[in-house]
């Protein structure tokens, strides 16, 4: 008799390591029949999880950390075991400005942020009008991060709105907002459309920007410690069978089916190859690890990661920072990680915390089995985040 | 916030016009309150800031959801239409609604008591319709595999002269043998006929 857990996930590229638990058999090779259950919202899969219908889920990265420091609907105690993604996300505009702001010039390099960025606030009418998914989420954290360091003020000449990604292309092409920041495959579907062109992967802002993450409320953790660490153990095994590109193909026909995401398997394939069709014209261009599952340590959760966000969000909100920082230490959960993985052999980083963007390069880490590599996970603009002194 | 005094302001985000009426008429029933609908996301916003409600129902299914929270976080002074958030006066209350299906925002300092009348004739009335709605797709898909059942013997009748019982017959045989539903045998074989044609 297997056990059954309940899991939320929103129809994206990134609930792949669910998806794959589910489908190639790692979470019954644990014992676990897992309910996939498709969410119509953040909101309500949140909610779903924080009155306890759903067991664990698919959540955006600073959604669980915003719920602990009590912003948003039904604050609740998180926990995060395991990041599921890093990067993956797309910023477009629409043709007419990305038009304009070739005109202005801009760097032929797809990952050149700051460019690419000043285009953008001299050649749009400000307030700037960008959509992203969610308030809490790593698209609003990276728009904010991106565009303030350029020398937009939020909100005066920068209003991030809140538009589901399936209405992003619509809400582009009745002009309610100028850009977006969006998970894929709704990049590529706005790109389809005719109404949007990609102008920048996610990581070109943060080379490793945890995106989405395996959540669940702190007192379940607590209570089913035994449950969780077989989902744990079932999830960080799919996202390494992920990483493998031999086996993207297979995934991608995976999702694409209709009780998944129910999009055509080759504009899911994009994401996984890093190669994607930024505009109309079909044009190519490739962004380097655009979207990693296991790489350079993905699946670990930094509690610096967490510090990063609830750093942000505390100067965004009003809160006090350093009772923020401490909330987010208890989110992201290196030790349960360490606990859970480290019987199997898992190469574990020597440190829990780290410096966030001082990676330029791939470079050797102290570790357990002494084989693991990190970075890069530099900002556009190289500036360097230490958790100690947010 | 509003004074006790004052009649209740409650919007229905709910694009759907029937559904929308019901819920207008179930929540009139139940107390006197001031009910308007909302159809439209798009402007969503403005017409949260001119009716200034006290509660916010929303379908939980109705990926506009988002855009609510949004606006109850805005960051933009100029945008905050709503300080509401997902009531949680009462844990089992808003379990019970989003069992129902339905999600409820409420204004700060909202006390319990006021609350309670619109979500009990809100869930009330959520429960029939998505019994209802189930229903309609249990019928539906019956109806659906009926026809389906009923090609499938066709093709069989014609391309092995049988009967229409004895076609009958070989459809659930082999749907007991294969241990599938007789509707998916039948849908496989209307499949397979059409890519051969």
């Amino acid at each position: 008799m297997s056990d059954t857990l309940e899991i939320g996930y929103i129809p994206l590229v990134d609930a792949a390591p669910l998806i794959i638990a589910a489908e190639i058999g790692f979470a019954a090779e644990e014992g676990l029949s897992l309910v996939l259950r498709r969410e119509p919202s953040w909101s309500s899969l949140r909610d779903k999880l924080a009155l306890g219908t759903l067991h664990a889920a698919h959540m955006l990265s600073p959604l669980p950390v915003a719920m602990s420091m009590g912003l948003g609907g039904l604050p609740t105690p998180m926990a995060v075991p395991l990041v599921l993604s890093v990067n993956g996300t797309v910023v477009g505009v629409s043709p007419d400005l990305a038009a304009a702001m070739r005109q202005r010039g801009i760097s032929g390099d797809f990952m050149a942020a700051a460019s690419v960025g000043r285009a953008l606030i001299e050649t749009a009418s400000l307030p700037l009008r960008v959509g992203v998914p969610f308030p809490f989420s790593m698209h609003a954290e990276l728009l904010y991060y991106w565009l303030g360091t350029l020398g937009l003020q939020a909100p005066q000449q920068l209003l991030v709105r809140t538009v589901p990604p399936p209405r992003m292309a619509e809400a582009m092409e009745a002009g309610e907002i100028d850009a977006f920041c969006v998970g894929e495959p709704w990049g590529s579907i706005a790109v389809g459309k005719g109404v949007a062109e990609i102008m920048l992967p996610g990581c070109a802002i943060w080379r490793f920007a945890p995106e989405k993450v395996l959540a669940m409320r702190r007192d379940w953790l607590e209570r089913e410690g035994g449950l969780a660490a077989r989902l744990v153990r079932a999830v960080w095994r799919a996202g390494r069978w992920l990483a493998d590109p031999a086996h993207h193909m297979a995934a991608s026909e995976i999702l694409a089916r209709q009780q998944y995401l129910d999009v055509a398997a080759e504009v899911i394939e994009r994401s996984f190859s890093g190669r994607l069709t930024v505009n109309a014209e079909a044009s190519a261009r490739r962004a380097p690890r655009f979207l990693a599952f296991a790489e350079a340590a993905a699946q670990f959760p930094w509690r610096s990661q967490a510090v990063w966000m609830a750093s942000r969000l505390a100067r965004r909100t009003g809160l006090d920072p350093d009772e923020a920082a401490l909330a987010a230490r208890a989110v992201y959960r290196p030790d349960v990680f360490r606990e859970l993985l480290g019987p199997l052999g898992v190469d574990l980083p020597g440190a829990s915390e780290k410096l966030e963007g001082a990676l330029q390069d791939e470079i050797p880490v102290a570790s357990s089995g002494g084989r693991l590599f990190l970075g890069p996970d530099c900002f556009f603009d190289g500036q360097i985040f230490d958790p100690n002194a947010p | 916030m509003s004074q006790p005094s004052q009649v209740l302001r409650v919007a229905v985000v709910e694009a759907h016009v029937e559904r929308a009426h019901q819920f207008v008429d179930a929540l009139r029933e139940a107390g006197d309150f001031e009910v308007s609908v909302i159809g439209d996301a798009t402007g969503l916003a403005r017409r949260l800031a001119v009716i200034d409600p006290d509660v916010v129902l929303i379908d939980i299914e109705n990926p506009d959801r988002d855009v609510l929270e949004g606006l109850a976080h805005a960051s933009s002074a100029t945008e905050r239409a709503v300080a509401m958030f997902v009531d949680r006066t009462d844990d089992a209350m808003t379990t019970a609604a989003i069992e129902a299906g339905i999600s409820a925002y409420v204004v700060d300092g909202l006390r319990k008591e006021r609350i309670k009348p619109v979500l009990d004739a809100a869930i009330a009335r959520f429960k029939m319709v998505s019994r209802m709605r189930r229903e309609l797709e249990a019928t539906k898909a019956a109806l659906v595999e009926r026809k389906t059942v009923d090609r499938a013997k066709g093709l069989l009748m014609a391309a092995r002269g049988l009967s229409e019982d004895e076609a009958y017959a070989l459809l659930r045989r082999t749907a007991m043998d294969q241990k599938k539903k007789i509707g998916e045998v039948a849908a496989a074989l209307v499949t397979a006929a059409d890519l051969l044609k």
